[in-house]
This record gives C-alpha cells, structure tokens and sequence, in this order.
C-alpha cells in the first residue's frame, strides 16, 4: 500500500491496573511501579497474578444508561471520563456534528461476567435466567460500543470489533478506513475489556497463566496474567499545521495456521508488521522503539521474537509491558499504543518489568530497564486467537 | 457515493440451500416457504479442525465458501469481513454452565472458540489465507456495519473483500433474551473493479428514507429477527437481476441507501 495522509491522535485517555489516566499511567511505567497483584478477583480460585482496577463494584454507570450497568461498561465510563476526554469529545462534536463521528470499540469479552452471574442464579424449576439480565445491554459484543456512543451523544457509524486480543488495535484500522472513506470526519477509538471467570478460567485451563507476575521474554516466563483496561483515543483529519502524534500506518494479517496457537515461525505477525510500515512510508530502522504483544507465554513470545527478527533484524529497542498491567486482552491493543504514544511525549522506553534473565533462545533487543531517549516513531503489536495480527505505526508530526 | 461491484452470492436460510436456491423465492416471495433450515457444512476445513466447528461456524463457513466458489477472484487473495450479532451462544452457554459446576471445568477448545472472530479464524485456516480479516458486531445492524467496514475496505485499500454476515439461534436459556429466530447467512464478494458477472453497487449513508421490508410474511420476520438477515430487501434486488434502491437501516438513525445498478 501506498504511504497516505496520516490522522491525528488528538486526545487520549487510560484506566488499567496502573491508575485512573494518562498520567498515572505513564508515572507508573516511568517510575517501574507495577500494578498486578495475587487473584482476588469475586471468588476466582486460581493461583495466578492479576491486574484489577479499584473500586468499579462502587461506580454503577449512569441512570439513563442503567440497562448497560455492567463490569465492562463501568469500566468504559470510568476512561471515558479521565483526562478531560469528554470536552475534547464535546469540542470535536461542536466542529462536525454529531452525525460524522464514528464509533469503533474493540472488545472480547464485552459484559460476560454479567451473563456467568445470572447463570448462578437460574430459576431452580425452569433454568430461565433472572428477569433482570439484560443481554443486549451487557453480554452482546456491541454493549461496549453503544453504551459509549451514547454516554458521549454521537451518531455517526458504530461498531464493535471483537478479534479477541488484537480487537482495540483492528478498531483503530477501522477507524482510520471509516474517516478515509469518507464515512464519517472523525472518530472515537477505544477498547474495554473487563475481568471475568470465562477468561479467566479459559486462559487457565489452555495452561496459559502464571502463578506470578508474568516475565516476557525471560527464560523462566511461564504464563500470562490477566487484567483488565479501558483506553480511547480521538482520531482526527490534521488540519495541517499541529504537532502531535499521528497514526501513520497500520498492518493486519491472518496465521491460517491454529485458533490458539501462533504461527511458529511468526509469519502472519510479521506480514502485519511490515504491511504496517509499508503503509506508514517508513523503514523498519526509522522505528525507535516496538511494544511487542509479549504476553510472557512460551509460545507466543518465540513466535513473535521470530517475526521481529525477520523484519527488523536485533537492533530495533522491544519491550512488553504485560508484567505492568497484565494482557487486557481485547483493550490491550489501543492501552499498549498509547503507552508508545507516553514513550514519544516523555522520551523513555519502559522495559519489561519482572524479567531478569533474557531466554537464550531468544534474539529480539528486548529491554529489561526503562531507558531514557528521543522516541519519535513506534510499532505496537496485538495478536489474538484465531490467528488475528495487527500492528500500528504512530509517530511524531510536527 | 461510494461505488463497488458484487462478484458473487453466497447464502443460506431456513427454505433457502445455496443463492441459486433462493433466487426464485426472492425475485417471487409468493413463492416462498419456509421449511427446513439447511445443514451446512464445510468442504474446505481439514479434518480435524472439521470435528471442532460448531453448528454456527458451519454456517458461515458453508456461505463463504459458496460465494468464493462462485468467484472469478483467488480464495487466497480476499480480504474478509464476518459480521456477528450474537457470535456463538452456544458455546457461552456451554461455558456458563460449565462455570456454575464445582472445578470451572471449561473445556480448552470451547474457549478459544468462544472468541467473536472464531469464524475467521476458522476461514482463514479453510482457505489458507493470510489476507486481514476483521469481525464486527453492530445489534440488529450487524449485516449494515459489516458492509459499511467493506466498503470502507474497498475504497482505502482497493482490494477485494469477502463480507459473511451469519447469526445462529440460541439454545436455552439464552434464547429468552436474544430472542428467537432461524438460521440465516449470507456472503458477497466485493470488489473494487468490474468482474465478468459483476452487479455495480453505489452505497451513501443518508437518514429518515423509508426502510422497505418484506412483503411475505415469513421473509419479513427473519429480516427484522436475525441480524445477518437485515439485507434481504438487498438481495432481493440482487435475485430479480433489476436496478432498483434499497435503504437498510443502523442502530441510531443512520442508514445506508445502496444503488443497485445493472446493464
């Protein structure tokens, strides 16, 4: 593809295991401050780590929204209003209308934890779920995207994308085609995903996760953690003068090899990857710094070590930033772009928090240790089961 | 007004066993009945992936194979597009029981099943196709957000796109509240250029035009009760070989106004 025009990431917010914003988001990665901890999830009986957000069993969604009261959606709420998200929404939907901004969410699981408590609470006699349980308001895929597009008064096209782990990121390309298109002007990207039993124990019983803070990279890593996030961003035309962060390229491709497993030699990773620079116009050696998808499991890690090497050969600064928040799954695509987003504005490479002795058999130049220095272009990776890739390009534009 | 070309149909319905099949039914809804919803199947999975797929991967995968066999376009060499409104609820019902029993005994290949995109996947693997693939879900609309991500697709990458929209009724007691509703699924190639057999769509979103709906009974019913099924008044343009206008509706008041246009 040809290099195109890119869009401006004009506001940004975050809620994960780190914190409520942007800001506390990226103290944490700057200061190493991790934010999982041992499963205490409702009455979760697993013996592994977990990156939970506080206090959303306090903060039900807003009454005339009160048919999407979910996990999920309290957790999209609670982004939606960090970092002064809704005035630039608000400033966004004064200049096109409301009618022009799309709404794309990424999600996987969307309310599922809602359906998995009314299944503990069958009719004895009938197995009917309880009267209350709105389906369409949480469970559905589409919950996340229509709770968000109302709570912010858009009507421009909405969708969920749900591609398991790479779902906030394909959003993203979505996004980027919808306003190219001419389908709407602007657009609000998010994923949300939440903690629930189905992820938890699904994860558990592929032999997935870890019973410590997971360690990408590491010669001992023995599994992933999950955790759970929201992230949104505002896509936008440049208006030709702004400095900013720009999403210059994104690349997706499919393994067309197993539902769970990735491709062994990484190959549709690294088809993804170089789609992604093809696109943005530039070589891989104009990349300071990749947020590899990294989820510290043994498969997952040597397949994507091999597809960074076959496009960026072991110069090119990696880290993963899973030991930090855990993999929230379907919000890890945009959490993870915009902490390369937090690595360009404050000028640092977070490392790999927990890993401490790089696995031989690995090549990529993995960083342990944060590192100071000018970041001006990044990759992020997401790659999900079903053998979902895509991988982002965001850079510096001034 | 953005204009793509529909290179071949790929569909499946309670009545309705292939495209060819519904053909006469949808250029002549008198003639309609509903009957037997067909069992479908994929040719093209291997076998062991075959015994893992579930009764709604095999619809959509039955579609899509359908339509790419009828396609002058390489099965290796499309885009694809699956558009889901309620995914596989057979398999979150299995996953929801399986929750309530002592152990949380979920089975392994369930759960990586249980992801929107396990059609994709699934597709991916049949065709062996490393093209992008990307599954949306928009409620009742999932058919409209699918085609608007399609055409999007078209216009900014100029590739060819498979769109398989497929929604499979749920078991109990899931079913008291997504509702109920037979089978139905349909694929279309699309391409940004003419093919040999082509029919030109030109598609703009436009809002307050009046939605047509089906004139049978039966037919209106699974358009306004599965989601996959919302561009039937589409496919009826598509059957009769006619030019003629079709407005399919999104969740809030937008809607999509597709020309067809032949000759």
């Amino acid at each position: 593809m040809m290099p195109t025009e890119p869009l401006m990431i004009s506001a940004c917010t975050l809620v994960n295991a780190l914190g409520r914003g942007t800001r506390a988001c990226f103290d944490a990665l700057e200061e190493a401050r991790g934010g999982l901890r041992p499963c205490d999830f409702e009455d979760a009986d697993l013996d592994t780590w977990i990156g939970r957000v506080d206090g959303l069993e306090d903060e039900p969604v807003i009454a005339e929204l009160a048919s999407f009261d979910c996990r999920n959606n309290r957790l999209a709420q609670l982004g939606l209003r960090q970092d002064g998200f809704l005035d630039h929404v608000a400033e966004v939907r004064a200049r096109h209308g409301a009618v022009r901004i799309g709404v794309f969410i990424g999600t996987s699981t969307s309310g599922a934890l809602q359906t998995e408590l009314a299944y503990r609470h069958r009719d004895p006699v009938t197995g009917a779920l309880p009267a209350d349980f709105s389906y369409f308001g949480t469970q559905n895929a589409m919950s996340v995207a229509e709770f968000t597009r109302r709570f912010l008064s858009l009507d421009g096209p909405v969708m969920s994308v749900s591609t398991a782990c790479s779902s906030s990121a394909k959003a993203f390309a979505s996004a980027y085609r919808h306003i190219k298109a001419g389908l709407c002007d602007a657009a609000v990207v998010g994923g949300v995903d939440s903690l629930c039993f189905s992820t938890l124990y699904g994860f558990s019983s592929l032999g997935l996760v870890s019973d410590r803070p997971c360690r990408p990279w590491d010669a001992e890593r023995s599994g992933m953690n999950i955790g759970e996030g929201a992230g949104f961003a505002l896509l936008e035309k440049s208006n030709g003068g702004e400095a900013g962060v720009a999403l210059l390229g994104y690349g997706e491709s499919s393994d067309a090899y197993h539902m769970s497993s990735p491709h062994p030699e990484g190959a549709g990773a690294a088809a993804a990857m170089k789609s992604a620079l093809a696109m943005a116009g530039v070589t891989a050696d104009a990349i300071d710094y990749i947020n590899l998808h990294g989820t510290g499991t043994r498969a997952n890690d040597a397949s994507e070590d091999r597809a960074v090497m076959k496009v960026f050969g072991g110069g090119t600064p990696c880290s993963a930033t899973k030991g930090w928040t855990g993999h929230t799954l379907g919000a890890a695509g945009i959490t993870e772009l915009l902490f390369a987003l937090g690595s360009i504005e404050r000028g640092f490479i977070p490392g790999t928090l927990n890993s401490e002795r790089l696995d031989p058999a690995l090549s990529a130049r993995v960083l342990f240790r944060n590192r100071a220095a000018p970041v001006r272009c990044v990759l992020s990776n997401a790659f999900g089961f079903g053998g979902s890739n895509c991988s982002l390009v965001l850079g510096a534009v001034s | 007004m953005k204009s793509v070309h529909v290179d071949a149909v790929g569909l499946a319905g309670p009545g309705m066993a292939s495209w060819q099949d519904s053909l006469a039914v949808l250029a002549d809804e008198g003639a309609y009945r509903a009957g037997e919803s067909p069992r479908c199947a994929s040719k093209l999975l291997p076998a062991n992936e075959r015994r893992r797929v579930s009764a709604t991967v095999r619809l959509a995968l039955q579609v899509a194979e359908e339509a790419m066999a009828q396609s002058s376009l390489d099965i290796d060499s499309v885009c694809s597009v699956f558009a889901t409104c309620h995914g596989d609820t057979e398999i979150v019902n299995r996953i929801c029981v399986a929750l309530t029993e002592p152990e949380h005994p979920v089975s392994p290949t369930q759960f990586h099943n249980s992801v929107h995109n396990a059609a994709a996947g699934y597709w991916a693997i049949a065709a062996h196709s490393p093209m992008p693939s990307t599954t949306v879900c928009a409620y009742h609309a999932s058919f409209v957000a699918g085609l608007m991500e399609a055409v999007a697709q078209l216009q900014v990458e100029a590739r060819p796109v498979l769109l398989v929209a497929y929604d499979y009724p749920a078991p109990d007691p899931l079913a008291a509240s997504v509702g109920a509703f037979a089978p139905f699924a349909v694929a279309m190639v699309l391409s940004p250029d003419a093919t040999p057999r082509s029919t030109r769509l030109r598609i703009a979103t436009v809002s307050g035009q009046p939605v047509q709906g089906m004139n049978c009974g039966e037919l209106e019913r699974l358009r306004v009760s599965n989601p996959a099924a919302c561009g039937l008044p589409l496919l009826r343009v598509l059957a009769t070989g006619a030019s003629g206008r079709v407005i399919l509706p999104h969740v809030n008041g937008l809607q999509l106004a597709v020309d067809v246009e032949t000759g």
